[in-house]
C-alpha cells in the first residue's frame, strides 16, 4: 500500500512541474497590464512605469520565471495585489472555507442522492424512478447562482428563517480559535456551542445550493451502477437463497455498486471545490473560488498561479485517496495494484 | 397554516439548526448593535495605506477615517438637505492654525494630538509623511504634484509644533491639495521601526496597520471579506464620533445587498444598481441620498485624430444622434443630472460641469452626416466591463441610435484590467467613460481631459493650441487671483470644448447612498466614500 502511494506521488511530480510552467506562461499571456491597472485612475505613463519596476514586471520573462520558481521552493507564492496579502496565507485561510462548504454540500447531496438512486434502481420505470429523474434533471439544469438567489429570497428575505447571507459567521460572533480552519470543528473544539450553531446556520443555504446542483451525477451514477449489479448472477442467487431484500440490496448489491459512485464523488468534489465561485459570490463566502476569479479580472498573476497550483495538488491527493478507498472497498483492486 | 408547518418541518430536516426567527440581534447584543454601523458594499480595500502600491478606492475610505490631515473642509448644505463639503472653506484638523503667505504656508499643530499608541504628533511626523507621499511614486506622488508639491525640500520643520510648506510656484490648488486623502499624517517613529532596507518607507507595515491619529483604527481586516474599525476615544481632530464600531462586510451580490438593507440587517450601502436605488426611493422604507459627483461627467468620446471622427461634422452628427433622454430614463432611472439640451440662448458660465446645447435630432444628424461626405462608417464602441451595469446599456442605446443615421457600430467590451491600457493607447475610435476629479475646479478637469499634454484622460487625443492657451491661462490667472482673465479663459475653454466637441457629455452621475431610517449624519465628500465620523444611529 505504502509503495503504491509513493509511486503515485512520484508520478504526480512531472504534471505539477507542467502546471507551474503552463500557468506562469498563461497568466503572462493574459491581455491587460497589471501596472496600468494598479497605477490608479489618474496615472501618467511615468507613474505606470514606476509601478512596473516596483512589481518587477520590467524584467525579461525568463528572469521573472526564475524568481517565481525560487520563491516557490521557499513556499512563497507571491503577494496578491488586489487583496494585498501573501497568496499562501490567503489560500490557507480561504481553502478551509471552501472545503467546509463543499464537503457539507457533498454530504447533503449524498444523503439525498444515494438513497434516491438505490430506490430508483430497485423499481426501474416506477413513479419513484421518474421522480428521481425529474429531481436530478432539475438540480443540474438550474444554475447554481439562481438556486442560491431563490433560496436566499425565500428563506432569508421572505420567511426570515435563514440568517443574512453575510459569509461564514454572523457579524457579532467572533471566529473560533484556528485549529483546522473548519468553523464547525473549531467551535466544537473550543466548546463554543453558540458559534457552532451560528456557523451551521450560515452553512445551510449555500450547502443546500451546492447539494442540489450535484444531486444529478451522484443519483444517476448510483442508479445505473445498481441496475447493472442487481441484474447480475450473484444477486439472483442471493434472492433465490431467500435473503431479505434489505440484505440483498444494501449488503451485496450496494457494496458492489459503490466503486463507480466513489469515482463520481471524487470528481464531483473536485469539480465543486473550483466551481462554487458563484455560490461563494451569492453568499459572500470567503472561499478560494471567488478569490481566484477576482484576481483573474484584475490581471493579478500571483493568486491565479497559486490557485491553479493548489487545485492541481488537491487533484493529485484526491485521486490518490480514491485509489486507496477502492482498495478498501474492493480487495480485487488492491491485488491488481 | 398546514403549508407553513410542512415547510418548517422540511427545513428542519435539511437544517438541524434552523430556527423560526433570525435571532441575529438578541437583546444582549442590542447595545453593541446600537453603537455599531454595519456597512455592506461590493468590494473592499486591498491596502490600508493610500501611499501603498496600487491601493484601490475602498482603501481610500479606510485612510480617510483612520488618519488625520493638517486641514479639512467645512460643510455646507445642499438644497436637498445633504451636507456637502465646501471646496472653498477650510478648517483645521491636526493643525490649529493655518497662515498662508505669498510663497509658503505655516501650520501650528495641535499640542494635544497623539497617535493611537500615545506618541504625540509633531512636525517631524508631518514632514516624514509628506516626504513619503512625494517620494514613493505612483498615485500619491502624482496627487501631490497636482498641487505643485513635488520635493521633500518644500516641507520644513520649524519647531516641534510648527510646520511650513514652501511653494515652488504660486498654485491655486496647493492648499486644496493638502486637504485631500493623500497628505495624511503617519506615526513616523513606529513605521521606521518596522521598515526594512528594501522598504525604507515601511509600506508593507502600513499596508496592514493603521498608525495614525485619526478617529478610527482597523482592528480586523480579512481581505475580500470584512473590515472592522474601532473608534479612537482620544481623537482630537474633531468631536468624538457617535459610532463606536464599524463593521464593513463585502457582499458581492447586489441583490443580496438590497435584501440585507430591506430586512434591516445592514445599516448602509452605497453601490447598488440604479434600478434598485430608484425602487428603494419610491418604497420609502429607507433613506436614500443622491448627490451629483463633484466635477464628474459620463461622456461619449471620439478619437479626433482618425477618420471618421476627425471631421467635426461627423462629431456633430453623433452629438445630435445620441438618445440622451432615453439614457437618463432607461439606464439611470433618473438618478443623474442631464448635461445636454441647454436652451440655445443659455450663456456660458464660469463653472463646470455645465450642459451643452445638443439634443436628440435625428434629421439634423442625418443632414450633417451627409454634408460631411462620410459614408459606410463602421466602428467599434468600447466600454469598461468593470462598470458594465451602466456602460453596457448606454452603448446598446447609442448603437441603436447611430444605426438610424447610418453609422454601424459593434460593441467592444474591455475587461477592467485592460481598460486603462486601452485608454493609454488613445486609439479607441468611439467609447464611453466617466471622469471625475477630486479637486473641484474647471481648469483641473480640463487640464486632465482636454489639454494636449500627456494625460491619459485626453482619450480623444484632442490637440488644440488654442485650448492649451485657455487652460494654461486659467491656471496662471487663478494662481495670481486675476479673476477677470480667469473668467474669460474658463468661458473660452468651455465654449471651445463644445464647439470642437471631441467628447460629448451625457450626464453628471449621482452617488447614491441607502441607509436605514435611524441612521443620519451622512456627508458628501469629494472622494465620494463614507465618512464614519459623522454618522449617528438613533
Amino acid at each position: 500500500m505504502l509503495m503504491m502511494i509513493a509511486k503515485r506521488l512520484g508520478m504526480a511530480i512531472p504534471s505539477l512541474i507542467g502546471v507551474v510552467i503552463v500557468t506562469f506562461l498563461l497568466t503572462r499571456a493574459l491581455p491587460g497590464d497589471p501596472a496600468a491597472y494598479f497605477a490608479g485612475p489618474a496615472a501618467t505613463p511615468q507613474a505606470i512605469q514606476e509601478i512596473r519596476v516596483k512589481l518587477g514586471l520590467d524584467k525579461p520573462l525568463i528572469e521573472q520565471f526564475g524568481r517565481y520558481v525560487v520563491d516557490l521552493t521557499h513556499g512563497n507564492l507571491g503577494t496578491s495585489l488586489t487583496t494585498g496579502q501573501p497568496v499562501a496565507t490567503e489560500l490557507r485561510n480561504r481553502l478551509p472555507a471552501s472545503a467546509e462548504l463543499t464537503l457539507l454540500g457533498l454530504l447533503v447531496s449524498i444523503v439525498i442522492a444515494v438513497p434516491l438512486g438505490i430506490l430508483a434502481a430497485t423499481k426501474p420505470n416506477s413513479i419513484l424512478d421518474h421522480t428521481c429523474r425529474i429531481i436530478s434533471t432539475l438540480g443540474v439544469s438550474l444554475p447554481v447562482f439562481f438556486t442560491g438567489l431563490v433560496l436566499v429570497y425565500v428563506f432569508y428575505f421572505l420567511l426570515g428563517w435563514a440568517p443574512p447571507p453575510l459569509g461564514r459567521l454572523d457579524v457579532f460572533y467572533t471566529e473560533p480559535p484556528h485549529v483546522s480552519g473548519f468553523y464547525l470543528i473549531d467551535s466544537l473544539i473550543a466548546g463554543d456551542v453558540p458559534t457552532f450553531i451560528a456557523s451551521l446556520k450560515q452553512l445551510v443555504l449555500p450547502a443546500l445550493t451546492l447539494g442540489i446542483f450535484s444531486l444529478a451525477p451522484i443519483a444517476r451514477m448510483t442508479r445505473a451502477s445498481m441496475l447493472a449489479v442487481l441484474s447480475s448472477d450473484f444477486i439472483r442467487t442471493a434472492r433465490a437463497s431467500g435473503l431479505s431484500s434489505y440484505t440483498v440490496i444494501v449488503t451485496y448489491a450496494f457494496r458492489n455498486a459503490m466503486l463507480p459512485v466513489i469515482t463520481t464523488l471524487g470528481m464531483v468534489f473536485s469539480f465543486l471545490l473550483g466551481a462554487n465561485v458563484l455560490v461563494e459570490k451569492v453568499f459572500a463566502w470567503p472561499g478560494i473560488g471567488s478569490y481566484a476569479v477576482e484576481a483573474l479580472l484584475a490581471s493579478d498573476f500571483a493568486p491565479v498561479q497559486g490557485f491553479v497550483l493548489t487545485m492541481a495538488v488537491l487533484y493529485v491527493i484526491l485521486n490518490l485517496l480514491i485509489d486507496v478507498l477502492y482498495g478498501l472497498i474492493d480487495p480485487r483492486v488492491r491485488l491488481e495494484a | 397554516m398546514k403549508r407553513r408547518d410542512l415547510l418548517k418541518s422540511m427545513t428542519a430536516l435539511t437544517a438541524a439548526a434552523a430556527v423560526p426567527a433570525p435571532a441575529i440581534w438578541s437583546s444582549a447584543k442590542a447595545q453593541t448593535r446600537q453603537e455599531t454601523l454595519l456597512i455592506v458594499s461590493e468590494s473592499g480595500p486591498n491596502n490600508l495605506d493610500i501611499h501603498g502600491v496600487g491601493t484601490n478606492v475602498p482603501g481610500y475610505e479606510v485612510s480617510w477615517n483612520c488618519y488625520d490631515r493638517l486641514i479639512t473642509h467645512e460643510m455646507k448644505t445642499l438644497p436637498n438637505g445633504t451636507p456637502y463639503y465646501d471646496k472653498t472653506k477650510f478648517k483645521p484638523e491636526l493643525a490649529e492654525d493655518m497662515n498662508v503667505g505669498d510663497l509658503s504656508a505655516t501650520f501650528k499643530l495641535r499640542k494635544d494630538a497623539a497617535f493611537q499608541d500615545g506618541t504625540p504628533v509633531t512636525a517631524k511626523d508631518v514632514k516624514w509623511s509628506f516626504d513619503r507621499a512625494v517620494t514613493v511614486g505612483g498615485f500619491p506622488t502624482f496627487q501631490m504634484s497636482a498641487g505643485s508639491l513635488t520635493k521633500p525640500e518644500q516641507f520644513v520643520v520649524v519647531d516641534d509644533h510648527t510646520f511650513r510648506v514652501d511653494f515652488l510656484k504660486k498654485d491655486r490648488l496647493t492648499i486644496p491639495d493638502l486637504a485631500v486623502i493623500v497628505p495624511c499624517v503617519i506615526n513616523s517613529e513606529l513605521v521606521k521601526k518596522n521598515a526594512t532596507p528594501q522598504d525604507p518607507w515601511g509600506l508593507e507595515y502600513t499596508k496592514l496597520n493603521t498608525v495614525g491619529s485619526g478617529a478610527y483604527r482597523v482592528t480586523n481586516w480579512t481581505a475580500g471579506s470584512q473590515v472592522v474599525l474601532e473608534r479612537n476615544d482620544k481623537w482630537k481632530g474633531g468631536p468624538l464620533p457617535k459610532i463606536k464600531r464599524v463593521i464593513w462586510r463585502i457582499v458581492p451580490d447586489a441583490g443580496n445587498r438590497r435584501a440585507l438593507l430591506e430586512r434591516g440587517d445592514a445599516d448602509v450601502s452605497y453601490d447598488l444598481p440604479n434600478k434598485d436605488f430608484s425602487e428603494l426611493k419610491n418604497d420609502g422604507k429607507l433613506t436614500i441620498v443622491s448627490t451629483p459627483y463633484s466635477n464628474g461627467i459620463q461622456y461619449i468620446g471620439m478619437n479626433v485624430q482618425h477618420p471618421p471622427f476627425n471631421d467635426v461634422k461627423v462629431r456633430y452628427a453623433v452629438a445630435y444622434a445620441l438618445p440622451y433622454q432615453k439614457i437618463m430614463d432607461v439606464v439611470l432611472y433618473g438618478l443623474g443630472k442631464p448635461m445636454f439640451g441647454a436652451a440655445a440662448d443659455t450663456p456660458t458660465e464660469v463653472a463646470w460641469p455645465q450642459p451643452h446645447k445638443f439634443k436628440t435630432d435625428l434629421d439634423k444628424a442625418k443632414k450633417l452626416l451627409a454634408e460631411s461626405g462620410a459614408s459606410n462608417i463602421n466602428v467599434p464602441i468600447s466600454f469598461d466591463l468593470g462598470f458594465a451595469g451602466v456602460n453596457q446599456p448606454i452603448c446598446e442605446l447609442v448603437q441603436e441610435s447611430l444605426a438610424q443615421i447610418g453609422i454601424t457600430t459593434t460593441i467592444n467590451k474591455v475587461p477592467g484590467a485592460n481598460w486603462r491600457t486601452e485608454l493609454t493607447k488613445k486609439n479607441m475610435p468611439l467609447f464611453t467613460n466617466v471622469f471625475s476629479g477630486w479637486l473641484d475646479y474647471p481648469e483641473y478637469f480640463f487640464y486632465w481631459c482636454y489639454h494636449s499634454g500627456k494625460s491619459i484622460f485626453n482619450t480623444m487625443d484632442y490637440q488644440s493650441l488654442q485650448m492649451d492657451t485657455f487652460i494654461d491661462g486659467a491656471r496662471a490667472a487663478a494662481a495670481t487671483g486675476n479673476w477677470d482673465s480667469y473668467d474669460k479663459d474658463v468661458k473660452g475653454f468651455v465654449d471651445l470644448a463644445y464647439t470642437d466637441m471631441p467628447r460629448i457629455p451625457l450626464y453628471q452621475p449621482y452617488v447614491n447612498v441607502a441607509m436605514q431610517k435611524d441612521i443620519s449624519g451622512y456627508q458628501y465628500w469629494f472622494h465620494r466614500r463614507l465618512d464614519y465620523r459623522t454618522f449617528v444611529k438613533a
